[in-house]
């Protein structure tokens, strides 16, 4: 792991470098995630789910359009699209349409707010709903989120956000019941 | 004092304590819904029923405006947990996880009966991959945390099939957790009141109690909550508005009315005695007119009552002839009034009630009782002025010799004829006026009665646009024998409707069916259910292959083998829950102990695919109904009655004339200054824009029958010599004066009922008097 040099060699650069690239802080990441806010990219998703005996695989492309519009579009295995329009999430799947309010189902608002929220780069949201703590650097981060409220921690353990700059690369949800998914993400060039 | 004076003021005062004993008996209503026709049929009755008592009539709208959007939600977040506590609220819905998220254990309990899902094929090999493969995708997407703690026992998705279904098609969207106009600047929220719309109590409580709600959310949020204010539109909102308007009007006109008139008479007659004297015939009749309504109607309604102030305006000019008239060392009401006066006075009378009685068949509970008031009172006030009055004026009672004010009119009479061309064209014009739009005279709009303003109407129908609530027009109307059939035939209708909305020709539909399908059907969908073993055989081969073992699905199984003996929901199971809330207003019994079914359609709105879909449901008894225009097509009925009617008043008014007056020419020119009246009034109020309404007709009337006083005084100057000219002008002045002030006044009101007959008849009384002196023979001179 190269946790420690990157984080003496952030200690470094906040030393020599000039006062507009302080110290590499949560602020620090949610200004660049904020002036560099992703467009496209293709996702690998592999989940973990107790009640069945082998992970589920999916893959498609995430769309993100700042500030609050998130949309995953699923194509393998089965063609999928989810929606996340500021407080509602719309599930469509083979010309069925579901619409959920967020607000009124906080399990499912926990995991779209942390990427999201980090997508966007909007501190006021993460923080309202988790402890952020950020470790590495700005080539090499890692953003852990863990829910504020004790009820949905009950839920959903942590959220562990990797990326470089201003690319999140990685997100990688451990519920508490032992479920767990894992998320790769690759921009696709603009 | 003689016999012959005390027995009439006996008589009267015993009538007057009779009467004073009806009246306090009386029960007051201010429902404007008694101005609805009384809708004769069944299926009129039916609708008038649901406009006063339906599900629709019990909605309440309600938006948070001003301060900042966050504060709204918080603000309607706050009020929907204070009403949900408050009995009299059956539904407070406001985007917070309210509807149905709270009777999740009672469907996930009887999931089986209430999935629309739930088929024999469902549960067939095929099925149950199709549905649990389903499940394990929506397991793998962000909504995976709803289904998973259900997958062992509801792999094929039941609950949330039902939940789905429950969910109103097209909520608003949400802002901060509560439900926000599309411009963002209102928070929303829907309310249904226990009480039904008719009970103006229990609504204007429901009211209070969100104001009182409202305020305490507002005082917990501090001052960001400064600006904020909450509005309320709806069904009984407007009844409990309109409640109010018509008690305020009719408290202020009735009072102003009488003070306006009184000042006139003091002014005049310089003599407090003679205007307690004068005013003796307008209370006697505003007394015998409730008490005659209370009688023949059994409640009297608080437009009568404002109307009442119509009644001062005409039913004083008899005490104004009586006091007037003589003069001179005459004594009011002497054998020579008597002989002169009062045959022409009871003319008048008699034309008037001839008019009147056009209201009284005019099939409008609200006009007939108009008509019977002003029947009942102008007849006793005449009776009062000729046969009371007199007797009760002590002796040498006299008031203000008015003959030098009468000589100068009868100065400007004399010059009036010069004016009939003028007057003559006019009436010409105002016939062409009449004749070149009169398909457009009258007002086909029920809404044109509606007293609630034009702004509020325009909230509602915004918040109701916001709301995507039904615009509470259209509906299907289920008439069935029982419970359980009406249930039954909303649930085929219901799947010919889903077709329909399917095609995009409807919008949506709210059905009872949906939130409670009839025994017979749930019992159908248990009994598809396979038993376990057989089920166990079919997980087995549908999962193989699939990240679910069957071997997991073991509760699953022992729930179906469970419902498979259960009996199906019903309502008694379901009292107290947001479901039968939804269920109450929708589904119900007749007094006849036939059951009604509603379903509420959304627009868009294809009449012709609602009516195709009952037709292919093959349910007996099922109708589309569109509200407004049925109310509109009632209305057009009564107003066309109403125009006959009065054609019939008309006719009966040149009967009299005729039978009184017994010369073709007298008889029109005693109505023609009425006939130039009417038709330039009307022409007026469509030139400025108005279209007539049922109400204006009623003014028509009004003039005619005020309007014949004076065109008959008219006729006699001309006809008899004797006829003190200045006196009697003076006395048809200031008789003049006290209508228009009256019905000015009365013009004022921001109620419509009374606003178009104030307006139209202080025009026409005033028209009808200037055309009448106008269109006169020339006076013949004689000794004032």
């Amino acid at each position: 792991m190269t946790r420690r040099p990157a984080a003496a060699l952030a200690a470094l650069l906040a030393l020599t470098a000039p006062a507009a690239h302080a110290a590499w802080d949560v602020a620090a990441l949610m200004q660049l995630l904020r002036a560099h806010p992703p467009g496209r990219a293709t996702f690998h998703e592999t989940k973990r789910v107790s009640v069945l005996d082998r992970p589920l695989e999916s893959s498609g492309e995430l769309v993100f359009t700042p500030p609050d519009r998130l949309e995953k579009r699923v194509t393998s295995p089965g063609a999928e699209r989810i929606v996340a329009d500021r407080e509602r999430l719309v599930l469509e799947r083979g010309g069925r349409k579901q619409v959920l309010e967020l607000r009124d189902h906080p399990e499912v608002a926990v995991l779209i707010e942390s990427i999201r929220g980090t997508l966007a780069g909007d501190r006021d949201a993460l923080d309202r709903l988790y402890t952020l703590d950020l470790a590495g650097d700005e080539r090499a981060w890692r953003l852990v989120l863990k829910p504020r409220d004790p009820e949905l921690g009950r839920l959903v353990e942590r959220v562990e956000i990797d990326g470089s700059g201003a690319r999140v690369e990685r997100v990688a949800v451990d519920q508490a019941d032992g479920d767990r998914s894992l998320m790769q993400i690759a921009p696709v060039g603009r | 004092m003689s016999a012959r004076r005390a027995l009439p003021i006996a008589a009267w005062l015993a009538a007057l304590a009779l009467c004073a004993v009806q009246v306090a008996r009386t029960q007051f209503v201010a429902d404007l819904s008694s101005f609805l026709p009384s809708a004769p049929t069944a299926g009129q009755r039916l609708l008038v029923e649901q406009l006063r008592e339906g599900a629709l009539s019990r909605a309440m709208l309600v938006g948070i405006e001003g301060a900042d959007a966050p504060t709204r939600a918080r603000l309607s977040r706050a009020l929907g947990e204070a009403l949900r506590g408050d009995p009299r609220f059956t539904t407070v819905a406001n985007g917070a996880a309210a509807g149905f998220e709270r009777e999740k254990d009672l469907v996930f309990a009887n999931r089986y009966a209430l999935s629309p899902n739930v088929a024999p094929e469902r549960f067939t090999e095929e099925g149950l991959r199709a549905a649990i493969g389903e499940t394990v995708s929506l397991l793998a997407s962000p909504a995976g945390a709803l289904v998973k703690p259900l997958v062992t026992r509801d792999p094929t998705g039941e609950t949330l099939a039902v939940l789905e279904a429950l969910r109103p098609d097209a909520g608003p969207r949400t802002v901060g957790g509560a439900w926000a106009s599309p411009d963002g600047r209102r928070a929303l929220l829907l309310l249904r009141t226990r009480a039904r719309g008719s009970d103006i109590d229990a609504q204007a409580e429901a009211m209070a109690a969100v104001d009182k709600a409202f305020a305490a959310a507002a005082a917990r949020e501090g001052p960001a909550a400064g600006s904020a204010r909450v509005v309320m539109t709806g069904p009984g909102v407007f009844s409990v508005r309109s409640r109010a308007m018509v008690e305020r009007d009719v408290v202020r006109f009735s009072t102003l009315g009488i003070a306006i008139v009184a000042t006139l008479l003091l002014v005049v007659y310089r003599s407090a005695l003679a205007l307690a004297l004068g005013l003796v015939p307008v209370l006697t009749g505003a007394l015998v007119g409730v008490a005659a309504v209370s009688l023949g109607f059994g409640v009297v309604h608080g437009i009568t009552l404002g109307f009442g102030t119509t009644l001062i305006g005409e039913a004083v000019d008899y005490s104004i002839y009586l006091f007037v008239q003589a003069g001179g060392g005459r004594r009011a009401g002497d054998a020579a009034w008597l002989a002169g006066f009062w045959p022409t006075i009871r003319l008048g009378v008699l034309t008037s009630i001839a008019g009147f009685s056009a209201l009284l068949l005019s099939g409008l509970p609200g006009l007939a009782q108009l008509g019977l008031y002003s029947i009942a009172g102008l007849a006793a006030a005449a009776l009062v002025t000729r046969f009371v009055l007199p007797k009760l004026l002590p002796e040498r009672f006299e008031v203000r010799d008015l003959s030098a004010f009468g000589g100068r009119l009868a100065a400007l009479a004399a010059r009036a004829p010069r004016a009939r061309l003028v007057v003559a064209a006019l009436a010409v014009l105002s016939l062409g006026v009449l004749a070149v739009r009169h398909a457009s005279v009258w007002d086909p709009d029920l809404a044109s009665l509606n007293p609630i303003p034009a702004a509020d109407r325009a909230l509602d129908a915004e918040l109701r646009a916001a709301m995507g609530a039904s615009d509470a027009r259209s509906l299907v109307v289920i008439r069935a024998g029982g419970e359980e059939a009406a249930l039954a035939a909303a649930g085929r209708l219901d799947r010919e409707l889903d077709r329909a909305v399917a095609a995009g020709r409807l919008g949506g539909y709210e059905s009872p069916a949906r939130f409670l399908p009839d025994a017979a059907t749930q019992r159908a969908r248990l009994a598809s259910l396979p038993n376990a073993a057989t089920l166990r055989a079919r997980l087995d081969r549908a999962l193989a292959g699939s990240p679910l073992n069957p071997k997991r699905l073991g509760p699953f199984i022992e729930d179906v083998e469970r419902a498979r003996a259960a009996a199906p929901l019903t309502r008694e199971a379901i009292r107290g829950t947001a479901l039968a809330a939804a269920i109450d207003g929708l589904l119900f019994a007749g007094a006849d102990g036939q059951w009604t079914a509603v379903i509420g359609l959304r627009p868009p709105l294809d009449a012709a695919a609602v009516r195709s879909a009952i037709q292919a449901s093959g349910v007996e008894g099922a109708a589309f109904v569109d509200l407004k225009g049925e109310l509109d097509r009632l209305y057009g009925g009564y107003l066309h009655r109403a125009l006959a009617m009065s054609a019939a008043g008309l006719a009966a008014i040149v009967a009299l004339l005729f039978a009184a007056l017994r010369a073709p020419g007298r008889v029109a020119r005693v109505m023609a200054p009425l006939v130039a009246g009417v038709a330039v009034v009307a022409a007026a109020h469509v030139l400025a824009g108005t279209t007539l309404t049922i109400l204006h007709l009623v003014g028509l009337l009004l003039v005619v029958a005020v309007g014949s006083n004076y065109a008959l005084f008219f006729d006699r100057l001309a006809g008899e010599p004797g006829t003190p000219a200045a006196r009697t002008l003076a006395s048809l002045a200031l008789a003049n004066a006290t209508t228009v002030a009256s019905f000015g006044l009365l013009s004022l009101s921001a109620i419509p009922v009374l606003h178009a007959i104030g307006s139209t008849v202080a025009a026409g009384a005033f028209l009808t008097l200037a055309f009448a002196a106008a269109l006169a023979a020339p006076v013949k001179r004689a000794a004032p």
